[in-house]
């Protein structure tokens, strides 16, 4: 597909629609009286009514071995809440598993690109094989303190909502792809931040073995961050010109 | 070329095919195909699914006719998933809301003017103003919720202010009911009933199933406050239908509201790709209601012109901005309230749908709660509050 943005008849904004604009925005002035009172404040009002009556979206499972949990759990997590560590840990291991396959959307884009930038597909198959690697290592860590690699902790389904937008962009035919490399970037932003703070819990919760290897995986992203923001920059700035 | 019912024989049934792929085509693009052509595929999607409803019940209660009533379904089935996959993927739920509010006004403005019972025509336009208020409460949300302004799919054609409010729709199920069409109504009114029954049966159906979607309480308070509504309307234009009809009576007049609207929307679409399937359809609708037609003619003896008249269809929905109906109904009648099948002032409503009403809102009105305050702007309100705090405003 053409890989580029083009001038045509986009309808959306209102100068396309002259001799409607004046009469919409008048018409509706002149029927302001007929409003509901009050403002914006309402609703919300209405949604911290929820948010006080609101349950969570679940909970961490116990860890499996419940022998295993009274002897791992106790000796090698520290600190009173292990869950935290648990909830985060699943949360990664969401993010990498789906970060591989919104890498592999991204190699279908980019090889199905007839202009525009180029996007190496084997460098993108490196980066995507990379996130496979991430999301095994973090489910050999879950194994080792007794948890469940399987189970979708709370903070992992949160991540699997907020990656579906990103999954919409990169799966869309029609995105460019400067577009889907826009929205990788954002995950891949996300991915960093989600590491750096893995290692501090990690350490905090004294977990050495973990600290080294997710530094080593930090280290990774953090190629991949920088391999995608050039992509994109290139992408937009060929575009531009 | 007008089409004539009896003498125009479509596509056979046995030769309509398709394959997945023709199924899944290109979608059309938010940004650049016009508003109207999106108010066609949906309103299109809606006859289908209900032609689809109708064969449903028709094949619980039909033992001999079950065959020919499987086929036809099969191919309606896929008549409406071409049709409907046609909408991008970049609306969110709440943007295809909003198309499916514009199709409501749209669509029932137009056949307001076309409706020749003045009972009825009264019937469509006080639907009309309710599904104009939902417009502006979802626009209120759109805008609150996403940050987006519905004229961006709205493109200019309708207006977004309060219409009745809806929170004054919810009434007593026995204000909902009309007087049905008599069994030899003029061919317009069945059709337009027929297509409108379906138009909000689909708008229905689509609240209850994105309803849920949303995290947002007020956003899924809304949701299942309109699709109360929507039920309502249901049954208010459902109840337009004559129920002394025979199954195999709706299943002929059915298909024959599906050519009229078919054709609309092969006259009037913008978009070659979508004319193309507008013919296409149009052609195998002919078919149907060959089928249907046999049917009617080996099981009932009777013959099709009985209902079909001379087989010449009335005119068409028109698929244009209506603004200036829909103002002049708002001027005129945004006050009316039922009574039983009648429309009164509001002073008269009935009392039944008072109490109901009380209860339901006593907690708090959604549509009221979403929109405190809401005026329409565009580029969203935070436009009018830059200009109120004397900022320039990107208008």
């Amino acid at each position: 597909m053409d890989n580029t943005i083009s001038v045509g008849m986009n309808r959306t904004g209102l100068d396309m629609a002259p001799l409607s604009k004046g009469p919409m925005i008048e018409f509706a002035q002149q029927e302001s009286p007929t409003q509901a009172p009050g403002d914006a404040q309402a609703l919300d009002e209405m949604r911290r009514t929820y948010a006080l009556e609101a349950d969570r979206v679940g909970t961490v499972p116990p860890p499996a071995r419940l022998k295993g949990m009274a002897t791992t759990m106790m000796d090698t997590l520290k600190g009173n809440r292990p869950q935290v560590l648990i909830d985060k840990l699943g949360e990664r291991l969401a993010y990498e598993r789906t970060g591989v396959r919104l890498y592999q959307a991204m190699i279908v884009k980019a090889s199905a690109a007839s202009s525009g930038p180029v996007v190496d597909p084997a460098a993108l198959a490196r980066i995507r094989d990379d996130e496979e690697a991430h999301f095994h290592m973090v489910a050999k860590f879950l194994q080792q303190i007794g948890a469940d690699p399987t189970a979708m902790t709370p903070c992992a389904d949160v991540t699997g909502v907020a990656a579906a937008g990103h999954l919409q962009v990169l799966t869309d035919p029609r995105t460019t792809v400067s577009q889907a490399l826009n929205s990788i970037l954002m995950v891949e932003l996300g991915d960093n931040a989600g590491w750096d703070l893995l290692i501090e819990l990690a350490r905090e919760s004294g977990h050495e073995e973990m600290v080294q290897a997710f530094t080593v995986a930090l280290e990774t992203e953090r190629v991949h961050l920088e391999t995608v923001k050039g992509w994109l920059r290139q992408a937009v700035l060929e575009e531009a010109t | 070329m007008a089409i004539n019912l009896f003498n125009d024989h479509g596509v056979a049934l046995d030769r309509q095919r398709f394959t997945w792929k023709e199924l899944v085509q290109k979608p059309i693009s938010k940004l650049d195909d016009d508003a109207f052509t999106r108010i066609r595929v949906i309103l299109m999607n809606g006859v289908e699914h209900d032609a689809l409803r109708l064969k449903q019940v028709a094949l619980r209660m039909n033992r001999d006719q079950r065959e020919p009533i499987a086929k036809l379904m099969r191919v309606e089935q896929h008549q409406a998933t071409a049709i409907n996959w046609m909408l991008s993927a970049d609306h969110s739920p709440l943007e295809t809301t909003i198309a499916y509010e514009q199709v409501a006004i749209e669509v029932t403005a137009s056949v307001a003017q076309l409706e020749p019972d003045p009972y009825l025509a009264q019937a469509y336009r006080f639907g009309l103003l309710e599904d104009f208020d939902h417009l502006y409460r979802y626009s209120a949300l759109l805008d609150r919720l996403e940050g987006k302004d519905s004229a961006n799919i709205l493109q200019g054609y309708t207006d977004v202010v309060p219409g009745r409010p809806t929170l004054v729709h919810h009434r007593a199920p026995e204000n909902e009911l009309l007087e049905p069409y008599a069994s030899d109504a003029a061919l317009a009114t069945k059709l337009h009933a027929i297509s409108l029954v379906a138009g909000e049966y689909q708008t229905h159906d689509y609240y209850m199933n994105v309803g849920p979607l949303f995290a947002d309480p007020v956003a899924r308070m809304l949701y299942a406050e309109i699709a109360s509504v929507e039920s309502q309307h249901i049954t208010h234009y459902g109840s337009m239908l004559n129920p002394d009809e025979s199954l195999l009576e709706k299943l002929v007049l059915h298909e024959a509201a599906e050519v009229w609207n078919y054709q609309a929307c092969a006259q009037q679409e913008t978009n070659p790709r979508l004319k193309a399937l507008w013919e296409r359809f149009l052609d195998y609708e002919l078919g149907h209601l060959q089928v249907a037609m046999q049917l009617f003619k080996d099981v009932e003896r009777r013959d099709p012109a009985e209902l079909l008249g001379d087989g010449n269809l009335p005119p068409a929905i028109q698929f244009k901005s209506q603004r200036d109906f829909v103002r002049q109904t708002l001027a005129a009648e945004v006050t009316l309230r039922r009574d039983g099948t009648r429309f009164v002032e509001e002073d008269a409503e009935a009392v039944s749908s008072l109490a109901y009403r009380n209860h339901m809102n006593s907690e708090g009105s959604p549509s009221q709660i979403v929109s405190a305050g809401y005026q329409w702007t565009p580029g969203t309100e935070m436009n009018r509050n830059a200009q109120a705090a004397g900022q320039p405003a990107a208008v």
